[in-house]
């Protein structure tokens, strides 16, 4: 399935200008700064922007193009807002039912089970947590049976604890319903949590899309991410449960490493997000270091923040991955660091995803 | 003490409900386009009809005759067609009253509209529901309030007009003498009793309507958010 998108809408502060085919399969994250043009570009595939102009097709059905525009309800879309938007005179079992009667889904114990909605049935909107709402939002979109489903940043309102509760839900939504997801989103952590694909959207414009590791390993998307948050994901294998220390033995393109024990299964894989900011490199092996996490690589790609005092370094750490390092400029000229040179990246510190990669 | 003649009050009341039914069916599109037009035509629009609340009801009266005496076009179309005027009669009666308390019933209406916003109504959609099917059952509850509201100061402002129609209708008993009509001339022939009477039972019936809103009101918390 496929979103074909060539539009055009003059915003207040630039023009929302796209141009890009979307391969529509599991999660894929549409990912920018805030103010990007993100949920806008999410209204008009929706078509709630009515004056964008330019061309969206689904799944070879023409939903806009010169002097053609198919509104809103007749295109199956779903969209789970940022802020709910339940239906303040329903209760929650009649917000779910106004989706289901008009799409005539039967599919009502299904949604009310995956989402555990059950107990929130009888509820008066107002009497839900946030995270309760999001789960009845999301449940309502599912009910409207859409081809498409158009999530717009639903964890952004939510404090830590209520995300990572309902991490889980979103990302199983696209096996139990066949539904592909656009998933908007300004986390890292979220991006690498949920998504198979991303597309990097930077003041208005596609600036980088592909598979989640490569696009998030590639430079230039700094910009589009924040450089603190910018990093790369690495696919890593559980080998070993260190019992005594405590500590989860992992292995990432032939090469050891280990970050504070976690309950993973034996064989599991993970994917691993590394911050650029928390990699060091040495031109040696280091000795007589805290650091136990050191990956042998090879630069890719030096790049120097003009009117910074850092410099971003891309690390082929082999079996085509990548880390990246945010060192400064200066220690880039002293260890005289040059494309395809050898060295060995120091990790402080790993974050990780316990979502299993997809196999492909 | 004399049993006042209640004709004029049933009239009043007649005229009042097919007023606010008018408006209501004329009033909630046009309040409704105001509240979500971004044209240029819409202060334009919102002026005219704020108008009733400011002019003075003898000059809309006056206008009203001039456009709907059986001379004019409209009057001449409504002759024809019906073989009654529009002018002292109560169908130009109620045609008066409509615009006159047209303000009454699309202001509380946009107000309640905009409440609504933009944000359930692109919800509805995005789950499927047609505009139409959206405003019925998104846009129409969620501004209950406005429409209690609209309809009762439609009703009530109504009831208590007297200048409009005393230019438009004048004072044919069972036709066009509503219950402000019937008073002014009770006093004006020194029948202080009738006029007592039906004052009387003015009062407390728009007390009564008044405070019965006010409650409902408060019993029907609207829940947004």
């Amino acid at each position: 399935m496929a979103l074909k998108l060539d539009i055009a809408l003059a915003m207040p502060d630039f023009t929302l200008k796209a141009a890009h085919e979307f391969e529509l399969a599991g999660i894929t994250a549409l990912f920018g700064a805030s103010g990007a043009g993100k949920s806008t570009l999410l209204r008009v595939i929706a078509g709630l922007e009515t004056a964008a102009t330019g061309r969206v097709e689904f799944d070879g059905a023409e939903w806009q193009g010169t002097g053609h525009f198919l509104p809103a309800h007749k295109r199956r879309v779903g969209y789970v807002f940022q802020d709910t938007r339940l239906f303040a005179h329903l209760d929650v079992a009649a917000n779910l039912r106004y989706a289901a009667k008009r799409s005539r889904s039967l599919r009502f114990d299904d949604v009310v089970k995956v989402l555990d909605l059950a107990p929130l049935l009888a509820r008066q909107v107002a009497e839900l947590s946030g995270g309760e709402r999001q789960r009845v939002a999301i449940g309502r979109t599912l009910l409207s049976d859409p081809r498409l489903l158009l999530m717009d940043e639903p964890l952004a309102a939510l404090d830590r604890s209520r995300k990572a509760r309902l991490l889980p839900y979103i990302s199983r939504l696209p096996e139990a319903f066949g539904t592909p997801v656009i998933y908007v989103t300004h986390s890292v952590e979220e991006v690498t949590r949920l998504a198979d694909a991303m597309v990097v959207l930077s003041k208005g414009r596609v600036l980088a899309t592909g598979g989640v590791a490569d696009t998030l390993a590639r430079l230039d998307i700094a910009e589009a991410s924040g450089k603190f948050e910018a990093g790369a994901v690495v696919r890593a294998k559980v080998v070993a449960q260190d019992e005594i220390y405590l500590l989860t033995q992992l292995e990432v393109a032939g090469q050891a490493l280990s970050m504070p024990g976690s309950q993973v299964d034996l064989g599991a894989e993970l994917r691993l997000r590394i911050r650029a900011r928390d990699v060091a490199l040495a031109i040696e092996r280091p000795a007589g270091l805290s650091i136990r996490n050191v990956l042998k690589g090879r630069i890719l790609e030096i790049e120097e923040e003009a009117e910074t005092a850092f410099a971003e370094v891309l690390v082929d750490i082999g079996d085509g991955q990548r880390v990246r390092a945010r060192i400064t400029r200066a220690s880039v000229v002293e260890l005289g660091l040059t494309v395809g040179q050898q060295v060995f990246a120091l990790v402080k510190s790993v974050s990780f995803d316990r979502r299993a990669l997809p196999k492909r | 003490m004399i049993w006042p003649d209640l004709s004029p009050l049933w009239l009043s009341i007649q005229l009042a409900a097919v007023t606010t039914v008018l408006l209501l069916i004329v009033g909630t599109p046009l309040a409704w386009w105001l509240a979500t037009t971004q044209r240029r035509a819409r202060p334009f629009v919102e002026a005219i009809t704020a108008l009733p609340l400011v002019l003075p009801p003898t000059v809309l009266g006056f206008y009203l005759l001039i456009f709907l005496n059986p001379n004019s076009t409209l009057g001449g179309l409504w002759r024809d067609a019906t073989g009654t005027g529009l002018t002292f009669s109560f169908s130009g009666l109620v045609l008066a009253s409509a615009l006159y308390s047209l303000p009454f019933m699309v202001q509380p209406l946009q107000a309640g509209f905009e409440a609504v916003g933009r944000g359930p109504m692109e919800a509805a959609a995005s789950l499927r529901a047609s505009r139409l099917d959206a405003f019925f059952t998104v846009a129409v509850p969620l501004s209950k309030r406005g429409f209690l509201t609209g309809i009762v100061l439609s009703f009530a402002h109504t009831i208590g007009e007297f200048g409009v129609v005393l230019m438009v209708g004048g004072n044919i008993p069972g036709q066009t003498r509503v219950i402000s009509i019937a008073i002014y001339e009770q006093v004006e022939t020194l029948d202080y009793a009738q006029a007592h009477a039906l004052s009387a039972i003015l009062l407390v019936f728009s007390f009564v309507v008044l405070l019965a809103v006010f409650t409902i009101n408060r019993r029907m918390p609207v829940r947004v958010g």
